[in-house]
């Protein structure tokens, strides 16, 4: 069982790694728009600082979310999905892997990236700290939850905006408690605790639920 | 573990399909036995893949049992190899690549990848990205997955289909080489596949106007 969610997840990591890859479309994402966000603001530094944590998380669900709807898609189109059903592993397993393999590569490196686009946002030294342990955090959470829309739309042509429609509801309690512990961590009346801890939870019930669903939808599936 | 497991014992009974609110055959019923092979001829459209693809879980049959006596407590899906139109090979990846992948994740592992790739005469093409091979070399990959895990029963459908004489020469020897250690094949195919002694079911389209007494669809005239 472990011999197949190692091979998956080499897999899913050299195939984003390769021409053709997922792997850094996510990041460039998430750089255009946290570039492009202090444009329409103008100079304003004390905004953009105060709304920096948001800008920032936004973009990481957005930039989490364009890769999405090719997590199942692409097996279901060159037949590999009838490859994976074939495993002794539970097709769980065979979801927990392509998820851990898509986070490792947008997920984690939203989270690494977030101190030097912190400095577009005129974000404060402590801020660009929570920024990356929220992100670390809140990131697996968005992409589970993403996956169970990716299983859901993975037969249908043109899933992309039915996997945003579908998800983007879901995501909106991590979008919440990860901007507030972002926040928390520069001052107000919340201790950066509170909202972390939520977060870390919605991550951990992510985890559980969108492998169980997922797996549920593409059983269902065909 | 040897790919053949004694006493193992497909039955199949009374199956019926449908697609999209049709049925499209009914009435199929074989018995498959190690050493055996099962030729499914038809027409186009008759529904021979449909037959492999309940067989390989894909699609659920309408009426009808599938029975495998002698695995254990290995579901079916566990127990068989599966090449479809689709070849379930990843582009971006080297053909060692993609059968070390398989090799590794359906378990029970037999051939190493370059032998695999030997015994189909593509030993040269091993480190080519699957994306640069032809059609028919694709097709060796995908049925060099065969070879490289341990099955016993292997779905075929059309397994000649893009091979040149030669290959389909060389697949022979591999489908016979395969019933020797006590496997078992079903295949699908238009062209003779010269197995020895197999057994052929032909599958027939339901001709559902000229057949008003079937359950159901009687009362369409009154």
């Amino acid at each position: 069982m472990i011999r197949s969610f190692n091979a998956l997840l080499v897999r899913d990591l050299k195939l984003a790694a390769r021409v053709g890859g997922s792997g850094v479309m996510g990041l460039i994402f998430f750089l255009m728009i946290v570039t492009l966000i202090p444009f329409a603001l103008g100079p304003d530094l004390n905004l953009l600082s105060r709304i920096g944590p948001a800008i920032l998380w936004i973009a990481a669900l957005l930039a989490t979310l364009i890769g999405l709807d090719r997590l199942f898609q692409g097996d279901q189109d060159d037949g590999s999905l009838d490859l994976l059903r074939m495993s002794h592993a539970p097709l769980e397993i065979v979801v927990l892997a392509k998820v851990v393999a898509y986070w490792l590569v947008t997920g984690l490196p939203l989270a690494i990236a977030a101190p030097f686009l912190g400095l577009l946002v005129a974000l404060s030294p402590e801020a660009m700290l929570a920024m990356v342990a929220t992100l670390l955090v809140g990131t697996p959470a968005l992409t589970f939850i993403g996956a169970v829309g990716a299983a859901l739309t993975s037969s249908l042509r043109r899933g992309g905006l039915i996997l945003a429609i579908l998800v983007l509801p879901f995501m909106i309690p991590t979008l919440i408690f990860g901007v507030s512990a972002a926040n928390a961590a520069v001052g107000g009346t919340v201790p950066f605790a509170t909202p972390f801890l939520i977060l870390a939870a919605l991550s951990l019930i992510a985890a559980v639920v969108g492998t169980v669903g997922a797996a549920a939808a593409l059983r269902s599936g065909e | 573990m040897r790919a053949g497991v004694a006493g193992l014992r497909l039955s199949v009974n009374n199956l019926a399909c449908d697609r999209g609110e049709r049925r499209i055959f009914e009435g199929v019923s074989f018995v498959l036995e190690p050493r055996e092979a099962l030729v499914i001829t038809g027409r186009n459209g008759a529904g021979k893949s449909s037959l492999l693809d309940i067989l390989a879980g894909r699609l659920h049959p309408a009426t009808g049992t599938i029975l495998l006596e002698g695995a254990g407590e290995r579901p079916l899906l566990e127990c068989l190899h599966y090449v479809g139109h689709r070849d379930a090979l990843k582009a971006a990846l080297t053909a060692e690549e993609n059968l070390s992948f398989a090799r590794d994740f359906l378990g029970s592992p037999a051939l190493k990848p370059h032998e695999a790739l030997e015994a189909v005469g593509l030993a040269h093409a091993a480190r080519l990205p699957v994306a640069y091979l032809s059609a028919g070399q694709r097709r060796r990959v995908a049925l060099a997955r065969l070879l490289v895990a341990h099955r016993p029963l292997w779905l075929l459908d059309e397994p000649t289909s893009a091979l040149d004489t030669g290959s389909q020469e060389t697949l022979r020897l591999i489908l016979e080489g395969h019933r020797e250690s006590g496997g078992m094949i079903a295949a699908t195919t238009h062209s003779p596949l010269f197995l020895k002694d197999a057994k052929e079911i032909r599958i027939e389209r339901t001709k559902i106007p000229l057949a008003p007494a079937g359950e159901g669809r009687g009362g369409e005239d009154a």
